[in-house]
């Protein structure tokens, strides 16, 4: 490959030409020389660019890790799974906030799953080739709309519609329901678990979208085309065909998705009602979650125990998301492997 | 078995088939329609959006918007300073991330493709991608803010930085690694140094890749607001110095939209209807580039 041709040998071949050959224009000595100081200092200059990332990636660690320390050592790590947030008192745990964010991403996936799944189907089984561009670009740019248009829609738009039209039936149709009736509980206003998960899932709907409408058009077509030709129908296909094939790499999409929701803040924060208890499972409660309680509370907190344990919070953000990414890129990695062993 | 039993049961049996059959069809059709109405769910939310964003926007915008101040609650007034904050910043962020990012990115692609280090800085370069924006926002505070002591543009201008350099990166290796090797190896073999070669030859063939990976970068960037809120914080008055909190449209319109002022409402719409707009507009255009390439 051209990549592992030694920029070393190169003056070896300049001196060559110049010394040994008669030529008519001998190439210019001072161009020739210019190459192996000017390659070493690009290649320094594009390794120190690659290692600042390594070095980027350790600082945000090491900083956020001494910047939460103070709670860290206070706390340890019966932060995770105590309720109290106490700013006065100066006592703080983080399960609220933890339960708010993996709650609302959980019914994000909820939603979007079944839907992008749809959609990819959609999009590589369905669509008449003409439409697969117009609406695969739709589709990405609902992925490109900042967060804080989700966030304001979400809170002067939606959650009143959703109050009106969503909450109060459902709240009329469980009222005395046993434990489902406590899902929907609550005050009816369109603030909380439920809208925070809502426009969660229409966030990510796109990126779980994009990647199984990718991961579906590298099944071989030879394994379709078998299927149809012993009589499969579309949907048994893609069911018992493309999906098994692409296993790996749906899942691989969806934790992706899954990480989105997780980091999300401003879309969160307009519609979560960051409220710092946990009263009831309700869906309809007003709750808070990691990042809307470092985007409302971080700027005004004092230095102290009380922005150590926001830094703390967002250490734990940080390594739930690390995980879940680390989880994604085995699973799209993994289909890689089995593509290249059935080829 | 006579023949009428045995006719009787194929009979029977092409019943069952025929009744298994319609309902394998029935299936596909319910699956079918459930994946038409995936799509069109996906669809319906994207036009609510710009729908409602367009309305109110445009309603909220006029001159004063675009030439006056933030204004106190009940006041008239505009997203000027704001405007010029987000754009200083966005602009400033890209000139500092983007060649840190090309260069990661050559280095990647052309000098060490399969090497440990290369490895690692992908592995790194993803967990920064998707690394929740926030926590960088809280990064730059403990490096940059608490340690000056000031909310300042310059803070600001680092967090943003900072979400560049990963996209960058990843878009700059892909697109390099499309330019065909002979391209290399003709340079090569005409005595080019590998500075010149990747400078002239490779990243050149892959230019239009780069600038839509850049332009990307300033769109994601430009609707940020999550880094922002407690680094450059904002500012409710006109400033060009970077070492003064400044503000930002993506934080305005935060602060602006949770108020009860109607005049700040308002003028939080026009603002997203601003964003929105650029944003898209930039997406747009990057898709335009690589299409036309």
């Amino acid at each position: 490959m051209s990549t592992t041709l030694p920029a070393k040998e190169m003056p070896i071949n300049q001196s060559a030409l110049s010394s040994g050959r008669v030529m008519t224009k001998p190439p210019p000595i001072k161009a020739a020389r210019s190459g192996p100081m000017a390659d070493r200092i690009f290649g320094v200059l594009a390794k120190g660019a690659a290692l600042l990332t390594l070095a980027i990636l350790t600082a945000i660690l090491v900083s956020l890790t001494v910047s939460a320390w103070p709670a860290i050592s206070k706390y340890g790590l019966g932060f995770l799974t105590s309720t109290t947030w106490d700013p006065v008192k100066e006592e703080f745990g983080g399960l609220v906030m933890i339960y708010g964010t993996l709650m609302t991403s959980f019914i994000a996936l909820l939603i979007a799953v079944p839907v992008s799944f749809g959609i990819a189907l959609f999009l590589t089984e369905m669509s008449p080739a003409w439409l697969k561009r117009p609406l695969g670009t739709a589709i990405e740019l609902l992925a490109a709309v900042p967060s804080i248009v989700y966030g304001m829609w979400g809170l002067l738009v939606f959650s009143p519609v959703l109050s009106t039209y969503v909450q109060q039936p459902l709240q009329a149709l469980f009222s005395g329901v046993p434990y489902v009736g406590a899902l929907f509980s609550g005050p009816p206003v369109g603030i909380g678990i439920l809208s925070a998960g809502i426009i969660l899932a229409i966030m990510i709907i796109p990126f779980i979208a994009a990647v199984m409408r990718d991961v579906f058009e590298v099944t071989p077509p030879m394994l379709k085309e078998s299927a149809y030709a012993l009589g499969g129908t579309t949907w048994e296909v893609v069911s018992q065909v493309v999906l098994p094939y692409t296993k790996a790499g749906v899942i691989g999409g969806i934790m992706l998705g899954l990480g989105r929701a997780i980091g999300e803040t401003m879309a969160v924060t307009f519609v979560i009602g960051n409220f710092n208890q946990l009263d009831s499972l309700s869906l309809f409660q007003a709750a808070n979650s990691i990042t809307s309680a470092l985007a409302n509370e971080f700027a005004e907190a004092g230095e102290g125990l009380h922005q150590a344990a926001l830094m703390y919070l967002g250490l734990v953000l940080f390594f739930i998301t690390f995980v879940v990414l680390a989880l994604s890129k085995l699973l799209l990695a993994q289909l890689k492997k089995n593509e290249g062993a059935k080829t | 078995m006579t023949t009428g039993e045995t006719l009787l049961r194929a009979a029977a049996l092409d019943e069952v088939r025929q009744a298994k059959y319609s309902q394998r069809k029935l299936v596909n059709r319910v699956a079918l329609t459930l994946s038409l109405m995936a799509m069109a769910f996906g669809l319906f939310w994207l036009f609510w959006i710009l729908f409602e964003t367009v309305r109110l926007g445009v309603g909220g915008l006029s001159l004063a918007t675009l030439t006056q101040m933030t204004p106190p609650p009940n006041d008239e007034g505009g997203l000027a300073n704001a405007m010029y904050g987000s754009f200083l910043m966005v602009m400033l962020a890209t000139f500092v991330g983007t060649p840190i990012g090309i260069m990661a990115g050559i280095y990647l692609a052309e000098f060490d493709t399969k090497g440990w280090l290369a490895n690692v800085t992908r592995f790194v370069n993803d967990i920064l991608l998707s690394a929740p924006s926030i926590v960088i926002g809280l990064f730059v505070y403990a490096v940059v803010v608490s340690r000056f002591k000031s909310f300042s543009g310059w803070a600001g201008v680092m967090a943003l930085a900072l979400i560049v350099i990963p996209v960058v990166i990843r878009t700059t290796e892909n697109m390099l690694q499309l330019v065909p090797s002979g391209l290399r190896e003709a340079a090569y073999a005409l005595g080019a140094p590998k500075w010149k070669v990747i400078l002239s030859i490779t990243l050149k063939s892959a230019r239009a890749g780069v600038v839509t990976g850049v332009m990307l970068a300033i769109a994601r960037i430009a609707g940020e607001t999550a880094p922002l809120l407690f680094t450059a914080l904002s500012n409710q008055f006109w400033t060009s110095s970077l070492s003064e909190p400044m503000a930002s449209l993506p934080v305005t319109i935060f602060k602006f939209a949770m108020s009860p002022y109607e005049n700040w409402q308002k003028l939080a719409w026009a603002g997203v209807f601003l964003i929105t707009v650029t944003v898209l507009g930039l997406n747009i255009i990057a898709r335009v580039v690589t299409r036309a390439r």
